[in-house]
């Protein structure tokens, strides 16, 4: 090193290699009074907050957090996590109070008219239903088929007005058929699934159309038991309208042929129904928020009255 | 006198090593060792069991695939927090787990609570492709789980492991009798070693997670593990603020 520093600093005292040594700089004052800050703010933080561990219990601290519990009492125990999002919920509840409220006490027809309340339907609906419905029914109600049904049309399994809605979410729904492999013969199971498609229109052999006409009205299958005479459904169990062009368990809308539109249909009358699981909320949402979802999901495509 | 100098320990790496380990533990000491003497670490709450055979089986496979890697179960007391995922955790819902799967890295949301939140189906669906149910999705596929026959030929072996440090399942009739005390008798004839393999294969038979009830696969095990994350304790029977005063 040609530029040496004066010996005007300490060293250490070691010397390596013979001729290596090391500088004792001090540390600058500011930087010290800094860590000393540190050590100070240590000894108040140890005051206020729970720190030390005693025996079987820790000093709990002088801070406090006044919070009211679900009962309405009010209490103010030491410093915690746990007090702290207690008083972290009253706050959020204070602001949303007069929404939720205003929804509680707002008949559903009505917060359908009110701008404000439908705003905050959508808004706060949205986030719910992002995070406990989206994953089976989609992100838009859109569902899908084979799986989940789809929420944004009008036509509903159990029910499309508030009440049945709301039951729905609360309760959850688990719509059972037998299947019939084993109670028909294949030749049956044909027949029927033919009579199905023809009822919404889909090509079918009318000679088999007409067997399984019987056959639906008949006490052998008694399909109609479940899905009325008019093959329409009944909601109280959520059998399926087999009038119409909506399917959620046969994708006849996907097959290209008459025949695979039929063979669809078959697969789901042989091999009946138990996978249509819909979980009950009431045990994980709290009333209020249900009652959001309900006009949330009856706002989504066509609610009925 | 006694004369210190910096020097031996730097200049003597065993010395170095002591003191080093010495001074790191103070920490751990300090902070996690009067944790198990403080009464109130564990709270107090009714519903948390052991897991079933099934269960645990399923819990090894989520060991197995490292679906820790990506999900925490511990739901912190925060508000952002209780609103998506419900209830914080309590430790006392992890009293039986060796080790917990608290996790530290949400790729995925948290599993604390997942139990029950959806259908068999759905889970089997999702787990075989998660795109399938949820598109913007980045989680793996697992479709071997529901091809792949579950092994619980040692499975006796390993709830006795686990028996050793602590969780009680039941070798003997006096266990069994302390068992039927204290969780019930549904829930002690589950517990029962001898028993193990009869309860992993009913439970499956009758649970019928992967929507196949003609073989035990690993899927079963895994989604019935799943299914019972967080439902353990029903948090209704409690005021909101129970749990406060146990910290
Ligand atoms: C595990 C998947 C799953 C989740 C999560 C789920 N659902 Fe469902 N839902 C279903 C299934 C499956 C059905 C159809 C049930 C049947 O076929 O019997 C259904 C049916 C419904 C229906 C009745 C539809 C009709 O046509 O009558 C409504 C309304 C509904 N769900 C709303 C919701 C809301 C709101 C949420 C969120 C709180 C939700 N669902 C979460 C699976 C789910
Ligand atoms: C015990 C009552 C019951 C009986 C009997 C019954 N069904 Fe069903 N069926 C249902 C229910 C409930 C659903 C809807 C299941 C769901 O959504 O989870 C359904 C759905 C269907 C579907 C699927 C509709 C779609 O959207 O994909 C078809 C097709 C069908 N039934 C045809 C029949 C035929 C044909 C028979 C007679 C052989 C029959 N069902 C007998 C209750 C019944
Ligand atoms: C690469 C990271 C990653 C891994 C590994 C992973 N996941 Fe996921 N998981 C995710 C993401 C991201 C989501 C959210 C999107 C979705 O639902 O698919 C998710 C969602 C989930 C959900 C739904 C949670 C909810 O409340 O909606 C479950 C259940 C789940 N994963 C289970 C598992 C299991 C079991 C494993 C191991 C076999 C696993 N995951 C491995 C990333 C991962």
């Amino acid at each position: 090193m040609s530029q040496q520093k004066p010996q005007t600093v300490q060293t250490t005292g070691h010397v390596w290699d013979e001729d290596l040594q090391e500088y004792n700089n001090p540390l600058p004052s500011w930087w010290l009074m800094g860590f000393y800050a540190t050590v100070v703010m240590s000894l108040i933080y140890w005051m206020i907050y729970p720190a030390w561990p005693v025996g079987k219990h820790f000093t709990t601290g002088f801070g406090t957090v006044t919070y009211v519990n679900d009962k309405g009492v009010e209490k103010s125990p030491h410093w915690s996590t746990r007090a702290q999002l207690m008083k972290d919920m009253n706050e959020a509840e204070k602001l949303q109070k007069p929404y939720f409220d205003k929804v509680a006490a707002t008949s559903f027809e009505q917060i359908s008219k009110d701008p404000e309340l439908t705003s905050f339907v959508n808004s706060a609906g949205k986030a719910i239903f992002s995070d406990n419905c989206a994953p089976c029914h989609q992100s838009g109600g859109q569902g899908k088929v084979g799986y989940f049904p789809n929420l944004a049309d009008d036509d509903w399994l159990y029910g499309g007005s508030h009440d049945k809605i709301q039951e729905t979410i609360a309760k959850g729904r688990n719509g059972y058929m037998p299947a019939f492999k084993e109670v028909l013969s294949s030749e049956q199971l044909d027949n029927l699934a033919h009579y199905v498609a023809s009822l919404s229109g889909e090509k079918a052999d009318a000679a088999r159309v007409r067997a399984g006409d019987a056959l639906f009205h008949g006490d052998a299958a008694a399909c109609y038991y479940c899905h009325d005479n008019s093959g329409k459904g009944r909601q109280v169990i959520g059998s399926a309208n087999l009038t119409d062009k909506i399917w959620l368990w046969a994708d006849v809308p996907a097959q290209d042929s008459a025949e695979d539109k039929v063979a669809a249909i078959r697969q789901v009358i042989a091999n009946g129904l138990n996978r249509g699981v819909m979980p009950a909320w009431e045990t994980r949402l709290k009333p209020e928020q249900i009652k959001l979802l309900t006009a949330y999901v009856h706002a989504l495509g066509g609610g009925a009255k | 006198m006694f004369n210190f100098k910096h020097e031996w320990i730097e200049k003597n790496v065993g010395l170095m090593l002591i003191a080093t380990m010495v001074a790191i533990s103070i920490g751990g000491l300090v902070e996690i060792a009067p944790l198990f003497f403080i009464k109130e670490t564990v709270e107090k709450v009714d519903g948390v069991r052991p897991y079933t055979p099934l269960e645990s089986r399923g819990r090894d496979i989520y060991v197995r695939e490292g679906c820790y890697l990506c999900h925490s179960q511990m739901i912190r007391p925060f508000r952002d927090e209780a609103l998506r995922y419900g209830h914080y955790s309590l430790s006392a819902e992890s009293r039986y787990d060796h080790p917990f799967q608290w996790g530290s890295k949400r790729t995925g949301p948290d599993l604390a609570r997942v139990g029950m939140k959806y259908s068999n189906d759905w889970h089997v669906q999702h787990l075989i492709d998660p795109k399938s149910m949820v598109p913007p999705s980045v989680m793996p596929r697992y479709p071997w789980l529901l091809t792949t026959a579950l092994d619980y030929s040692d499975v006796a072996e390993r709830l006795k492991a686990l028996r050793q440090v602590g969780v009680p399942y039941s070798l003997t009739q006096g266990e069994y009798d302390r068992n039927v005390k204290d969780f019930g008798a549904d829930v002690a004839r589950t517990l029962h070693i001898p028993d193990a393999q009869k309860n992993l294969i009913a439970q499956a038979q009758a649970g019928n997670f992967d929507g196949d009830r003609s073989n035990v696969s690993e899927m079963d095990a895994l989604v019935a593990y799943l299914q019972v994350l967080g439902t353990m304790v029903d948090f209704s029977k409690y005021d909101n603020d129970e749990f406060v005063k146990f910290r």
